[in-house]
Parts: structure tokens; sequence; C-alpha cells
């Protein structure tokens, strides 16, 4: 793609526009800050992870998956350390589906919700 | 995702890792507390105060942070000002490395491809997008942020704000004045 065809997208967001487009990418985000406040990584290493995950092909032109990258950032510095498995997250978050499933609306998603426990 | 995130934070928190509450308390910093406001009152007390704004040239972390404004990834600050001759502008080509502290979180552009990779390759361009015209004598630097160093721009001081208080100023510093994607509003 010729670089000029790909026009930037510039927002038009003011200055309390919000900074996340939906929860979970503030939870992913905050996630990030804690653990290395807790000393679990430097900033550094995050950041060298970060650019390989938004440096892979395919990446939106508008960043809307800017999110999404720090998640696989975030997943696969989590596995390196072996703080959090690939398999562990995949068996926890197939959990949390099932007990969001079953969850009538209006009531709060919790994981003791998860058919498969019982 | 939302699936994934959440047995991210099960199984860390199950691990005494990270505490639900305290990532509440940063979800809500970061929405809003911090923000492009902190900068904005960083640049117009370095219009209002020739002292603050030597300082700001001299050690920008040590003057951002006598304001209350610190970095939480122990970032350095830098400061680029705006000339007659110059115009700053910056950008994160290896991420999105940005001066949470004072601007909050990147805007979406800023962390999207095309601007990482342009922006160093046509910065005039670029501008001219994002709808400000350089008069073509005028020089643009382009700083690349990292992880341990991160810019200010600090935009020219508006013509006709000769003894404005400084929260009036700071009412004409935009965001995007303070990447360098745009230049501080006109006096009303």
């Amino acid at each position: 793609m010729n670089q000029h065809e790909v026009r930037l997208a510039v927002g038009t967001e003011g200055l309390d526009a919000p900074v996340f487009a939906e929860p979970w990418q503030a939870e992913a985000f905050a996630m990030v800050v804690a653990l290395h406040e807790r000393g679990l990584f430097t900033w550094k290493e995050w950041a060298e992870r970060l650019s390989v995950e938004v440096k892979k092909p395919g990446a939106a032109a508008d960043g809307s998956d800017y999110y999404a990258r720090w998640l696989a950032a975030l997943e696969r510095l989590m596995a390196e350390k072996g703080l959090a498995g690939h398999d562990e997250v995949d068996a926890v978050a197939a959990a949390w589906r099932r007990a969001a499933h079953a969850t009538p609306h209006g009531q709060p998603i919790l994981l003791e919700n998860d058919p498969a426990k019982r | 995702m939302a699936a994934r995130v959440r047995a991210l934070e099960t199984i860390l928190t199950r691990k005494g890792l990270i505490d639900p509450a305290a990532i509440d308390v940063i979800v809500d910093t970061y929405e809003t507390k911090v923000g492009p406001r902190n900068g904005a009152a960083v640049v117009a007390k370095a219009w209002s105060e020739p002292d603050f704004a030597e300082w700001l040239k001299r050690d920008a972390t040590a003057a951002i942070a006598s304001l209350g404004f610190t970095g939480r990834q122990g970032e350095h600050m830098q400061a680029v000002f705006n000339t007659d001759e110059t115009h700053n502008l910056v950008v994160c080509t290896l991420c999105s490395c940005y001066p949470w502290s004072v601007l909050g979180l990147p805007p979406v552009w800023y962390k999207a491809p095309p601007y990482r990779s342009r922006a160093v390759i046509d910065p005039r361009g670029v501008l001219e997008e994002f709808g400000l015209s350089l008069p073509k004598d005028k020089k643009i630097r382009v700083w690349d942020s990292t992880a341990e160093l991160r810019y200010l721009v600090v935009p020219q001081r508006p013509a006709g704000t000769e003894g404005w208080r400084e929260e009036r100023l700071a009412d004409l510093v935009t965001r995007d004045s303070m990447i360098g994607t745009g230049v501080a509003r006109e006096a009303a």
C-alpha cells in the first residue's frame, strides 16, 4: 500500500474524550500498570513486548485494535514469566464465558456460576 | 477479549499478584484524574514564569514533578519548546510511549500505524492532515519517544495574551499542541 493512501484517522476528541472504548481495555491497561508497580517487569521490558505485538502485520490503520495487541503482549509476558500460562488463561476464560451465559440478566457474573464447576 | 482479561485478572489475583481494588483505582485515575489539563498547567506556568520555563528546559522531570505530576514508569521527561524557527513534533515509532503524567493516555491516532510510520518520514504532510500548514522555512524536529524518555511540546504563546492569568492561559493549550500536531488556540 502506498504510504500516502493511508489517511490518518485524525480524531476530533477534545480534552475530555473517553480514553477506553470498552471496560476490558481499561482493565488490561491497569493490570500492566499494577504488575509493573509490583516490580514483575521493567517498563522497558513491557515496551519491547508491546512493540512486537503492534508491529505484527495486519494492524488496524485506525489503531482500534491497539488494546487487543496490548492484551496479547500481556498474555505473552505472563506466560514467559510463568505467572499465567496460555492454557490456564484459556480454561479460566472459558469458565467465565460459561458463567456469563448461565447468569440471569441483571445479576453480577460470578465464576462460581460456571455450570461446569458443579 | 473481555473473558480473557477477566481470566488473567482471576489467575493473577489468586496468586496474590494483583488486587482488584487497586486495578479500579488505576482505571479511575486514568479515566478522570490524569489528562492533558496537567500538561496545559505546565505550559501555562512556563509562559507566565521565565524561571519556571528555564527549569523546564533544563530538567523537565523535576520541574513537572514540582506541580505534582510524576510518571509511574520512572520515565524521564524532556520539554521541547516551539520557536519562530522550529516546530516540534512527538511520535513513538516503537509502540506508543507517551507522557502519561501530563497528557493522560494517547489518542487513538497516536497509537495507529499511519501516524507512527509517517510522522518521521513526512512530518510536514502529517501536519497538513491535522490542518496545520507551517511556513516552508520553518524547521520541523521530530522526537521519537522511548520507554525511558518522553517529550512534551511547549507551544508558542499566542499573541494578545499579555497579562493573562495562568488558568486563562491554560485554556488555550490543547492536547494536540503539546504533541505538536497542533498549535495553541488564539486569544478570543
